[in-house]
């Protein structure tokens, strides 16, 4: 059984499993790690949405085997760990997901964590490029939410990217 | 001098007045025998019925609605709900109901910190196991939880908190009368004491009747505030466990292959030998709903489903499409009612609507975790019929009810799915068949194709007017079945509402067909008529039921009335409302979202009313369908017609969580939209097309509206109403009328768009579900 190896949270994890399983389930099935969502496994409604090396992906699509040892994972458990403790929130959180409480944004949870990493992406995106948010911006995200928390959703990536 | 409590109210009558909300505020409760304080309320004191008292003509909604139904069927019940003061200080209450995001836990958490004077973080809600006792009163639906647990669950907490300060009184040494609790603390003048530190010498060795005085709604300070949801933390760091999420030992991933067509079932599995050879797979098994797998990984699972090679049976509805059930549904339409004294001169309008199946599609798909063993069955599963649940597992299983436990999970999201635990129902079977224990998750194609659906139907109406008065308002809505044999929740009802040919569910849809549909206006006759046919479809209850296709309807027969009528969609409606009410909602929005402002054209407002769940809403819309929006092109994505700006005033009555029902009316009106413009599923040859949420349109940001305005309006009664239904069918019925006033045609089919060619390649149907893609690393950002 091949040996995969990646940093995962900050930690470097290996896991004996084949190379054609997507991340997605190496981390929930094989590691415990279950913030990352199952919506569809297709790379659609985006619920496992999740950064590598600081840039949002999706696991469900990618084969573990695509990691090199040293690609940096990071799921919503390791979300805080990515920004100093004097940028963390009153609940020790990424300014993200603090708006994220603020707003009272999540109504039954499940693609929140998704939508937390997709705009954290989206916000260091247009930092990249020189610009600040739009509604443009806001309406491009693809990540479904079928408790319709759009409004709050959008309240609070402007709230968190002016935290960030 | 005359003493007067209230102005203008003389002193006598007020006294009496008191008098009689203190005697409505009174109950008895237990304190139940234990270590520590248990407190206990009879959920027979589920509160007297509102009867409106209504001057002309009322329909049955008006008088005696469905939550009056669900709420008499609990109170039929004799059995105990408990707080438990725990030696750290907090309270903790397991909620016989489902928490499935509309945040129930939240607002009963609320009711007890308010009763108990605890600080609401010290609140702890976990969700009952199936409770067979408590009969009828274990269905979450109807958005009735609150409804019915206000007042038992507040009796429970203040029998706890009169237990504590009698245990205080004693402890400091001072009288009860002279103690005060405050945020989990009771203070006297000799000094103070912890609940925890109270928990368990406030306890008792055998139940203890006692009296108690719920808070008056003047006392309040938290019931009425704006909280937060009690699980929002756990939801934003991936915390929050779903079923999916739990660890159960030796329960692997588990998924199920279908049939090509819609329920279809197997009959014979072609290749086991190369099925349990693949990698990760443990069991192959067949069962009724098709060929189970059981793997490693999720991801292993999915591709044994989509290597089994299987001769299959078709399903009931192989070889038909759409146009066949349309057929089917005008050709079971029964004939308006005649009416026999119209007057000669009466002019009529006519409208006739045919609204398409459409996908509940929780996020979280049907899912459970099952471990059946030879002499009992341990289950977990987002579930809204537990009893009803753990009764079936139990015939299936051939073991006594007492053999199966049915723990309740929190879901993610339900609309109506969770009412029937088709995930529960299936992975008791497979871990029965296999051996061994499972954990079962639909794919997202098995949930959108073999899901539980909102029914096809269709809506006639003819109206009749004559000056300046609406003679008449008659609505025939005919649709394929919606499926109840859930009943409520228990075995008994659920056997009547699944007698031979339908004849019970029948019943049972008429029933809540009449208890929540009602034409809130004063349209002189008024009939509003159901006949459903045809049940061989996976249909419930999806979000607030029938409401949004027969309000849809009926609002923009209202609005083809005003315009017969000469008179403005808003003046219109302002002067047929029936009660004050709806006509508060109405000038609410009209105010907030400036009705009849000049609006470009090809660009509308358009207004609707609904009533229902002891509620009244309004909902003003402003809809783009410039060529330039409509035509805005987004990869795999349904654009079309934007509505931009959305105005929702609701009378919840008395409001526990404001800031809860403000979000349910948000997710609400992403419902409405949805239904009006985007999402429906497409039946093609007999099985449903989509299979992905790029293929099953359900609201997304670029169909948001930027601009959403939610009103909750004040109000005196201290009635509670249900929320997490009551943003739907007002909304939908708003954009059904914008869109007609900005196109200048009213459309004949919901959603507008289902005719329209697909914007995606249609996914296989063997195998069953697609294959994860492995160019994840492509679209980085």
């Amino acid at each position: 059984m091949p040996r995969q190896t990646f940093v995962l949270n900050g930690k470097t994890v290996t896991v004996d499993v084949a190379d054609d399983v997507r991340l997605l389930w190496v981390l929930r099935d094989l590691l415990g790690v279950t913030g990352p969502k199952y919506g569809c496994g297709i790379n659609v409604c985006k619920a496992c949405t999740s950064h590598i090396n600081g840039k949002a992906f999706n696991p469900c699509a990618v084969p573990v085997g695509a990691l090199k040892p040293g690609d940096k994972i990071t799921t919503i458990e390791g979300l805080p760990e990515q920004v100093r403790d004097s940028e963390r929130g009153p609940n020790g959180l990424h300014p993200m997901q603090e708006a994220w409480l603020d707003r009272d944004v999540a109504q039954c949870g499940y693609c929140q964590p998704g939508q937390i990493m997709a705009a954290v992406a989206l916000v260091k995106k247009v930092r990249r490029e020189g610009r600040s948010l739009t509604e443009a911006d806001l309406d491009g995200i693809r990540n479904i939410c079928r408790c319709g928390t759009y409004t709050r959703i959008r309240e609070a990536i402007k709230q968190g990217a002016r935290d960030m | 001098m005359t003493e007067q409590l209230t102005p203008g109210v003389p002193a006598s009558l007020a006294r009496d007045l008191a008098a009689h909300d203190v005697g409505r505020r009174r109950f008895i409760g237990y304190v139940l025998g234990g270590a520590t304080l248990v407190a206990a309320a009879d959920m027979a004191l589920a509160g007297t019925p509102a009867h409106a008292a209504v001057p002309s003509a009322p329909q049955v909604p008006e008088i005696y609605d469905l939550n009056d139904f669900l709420t008499d069927s609990n109170r039929a019940t004799a059995n105990l709900i408990t707080v438990t003061i725990n030696e750290d200080g907090t309270a903790s209450f397991d909620l016989h109901r489902a928490e499935v995001g509309q945040g129930v836990t939240t607002s009963t958490a609320m009711l007890i910190a308010e009763e108990l004077d605890l600080p609401l973080s010290k609140v702890r809600i976990g969700l009952a196991d199936a409770r067979p006792e408590l009969l009828y009163n274990q269905l979450t639906g109807g958005s009735n939880t609150t409804i019915s647990t206000f007042t038992p669950i507040r009796v429970a907490a203040a029998v706890a908190k009169g237990a504590l300060l009698d245990a205080a009184a004693i402890v400091l040494g001072d009288t009860v009368a002279l103690l005060q609790s405050k945020e989990g603390v009771i203070t006297g003048p000799s000094g103070s004491i912890t609940y925890g530190e109270l928990a368990t010498l406030a306890a008792s060795d055998r139940v203890q009747q006692r009296e108690v005085q719920l808070k008056a709604p003047s006392e309040f300070r938290v019931i009425g505030t704006p909280r937060n949801r009690i699980d929002a933390l756990a939801a934003v760091t991936g915390r929050k466990d779903y079923t999916t999420d739990l660890q159960v030992p030796g329960a692997l991933p588990t998924m199920i292959c279908r049939a090509p067509t819609l329920n279809g079932t197997p009959r014979r599995l072609l290749n086991p030998g190369e099925v349990k050879a693949m990698p990760g797979v443990t069991h192959v098994a067949v069962v009724s709903t098709g060929i189970a797998v059981r793997a490693r990984t999720f991801g292993q699972a999915i591709d044994a489903v989509r290597a089994v090679r299987a001769e299959w049976n078709d399903g009931p509805v192989a070889g038909q499409s759409d146009e066949d059930i349309v057929a089917e549904l005008r050709a079971a339409e029964v004939p308006m009612p005649k009416l026999p004294d119209l007057p000669l001169l009466a002019k009529t309008v006519s409208a006739d609507f045919t609204f398409y199946f459409r996908s509940n599609s929780a996020m979280d798909t049907n899912s459970a975790i099952a471990d059946v063993r030879e002499d009992r069955a341990e289950i977990w599963s987002g579930m809204k019929s537990p009893i009803y649940t753990q009764q079936r597992i139990a015939e299936l299983l051939g073991m006594t009810q007492d053999q199966v436990t049915c723990h309740v999970v929190q879901a993610g999201g339900s609309f109506g799915r969770r009412l029937f635990s088709d995930g529960a129902l299936e992975a008791a079977e497979v871990s029965q068949a296999m051996g061994v224990p499972v954990k079962l998750m639909w794919h997202r194609a098995d949930d959108a194709r073999v899901g539980r659906a909102h029914p096809m139907c269709t809506s006639r109406i003819n109206a009749t007017y004559l000056a300046g008065q609406v003679l008449s308002f008659q609505q025939v809505h005919t649709s394929v079945e919606t499926d109840y044999r859930h009943g409520l929740g228990e075995y008994f009802t659920s056997v009547a509402a699944d007698l031979p040919a339908g004849l019970g569910n029948l019943g049972f849809a008429e029933s809540i067909f009449t208890m929540t549909q009602e034409i809130p206006y004063n349209f002189g006759v008024v009939a509003q008529n159901l006949v459903e046919v045809d049940d061989r479809f996976n249909t419930g209850s999806m979000r607030n039921i029938y409401s949004p296709d027969v309000r849809a309807a009926s609002e923009l027969v209202v609005d083809q009335l005003a315009k017969a009528m000469g008179k403005d969609p808003l003046r219109f409606r302002l002067e047929f409302a029936k009660e004050q009410r709806l006509r508060d909602v109405l000038n609410a929005v009209a105010k907030a979202g400036t009705w009849g402002r000049p609006m470009a054209p090809g660009t509308a407002q358009g207004i609707a009313v609904h009533k229902e769940y002891k509620g009244v809403s309004a909902c003003l819309v402003e809809i783009d369908c410039r060529p330039a929006t409509v035509n805005r092109e987004i990869r795999e994505a349904v654009t079309g017609p934007r509505v931009t700006k959305v105005v929702y005033a609701i009378d919840a009555g008395l409001v526990v969580n404001p800031r809860g029902l403000e979000a349910q009316m948000q997710g609400g009106i992403n419902d409405g939209i949805a239904l009006a413009l985007t999402s429906s599923l497409h039946l093609r040859d007999g099985h449903f097309v989509e299979a992905s949420w790029d293929n099953y349109f359900y609201t997304r940001q670029w169909n948001t509206p930027r601009d959403v305005e939610v009103i909750i309006m004040p109000s005196e009664s201290g009635q509670v109403g249900g929320a997490g239904e009551a943003g739907v069918a007002a909304t939908f019925a708003a954009v059904a009328c914008a869109f007609t006033r900005a196109t200048g045609r009213q459309p004949t089919y919901f959603p507008i768009n289902h005719q329209d060619p697909f914007p995606f390649e249609v996914k296989s149907y063997v195998p069953p579900v697609p294959a994860s893609p492995t160019n994840g690393l492509n679209f980085t950002y």
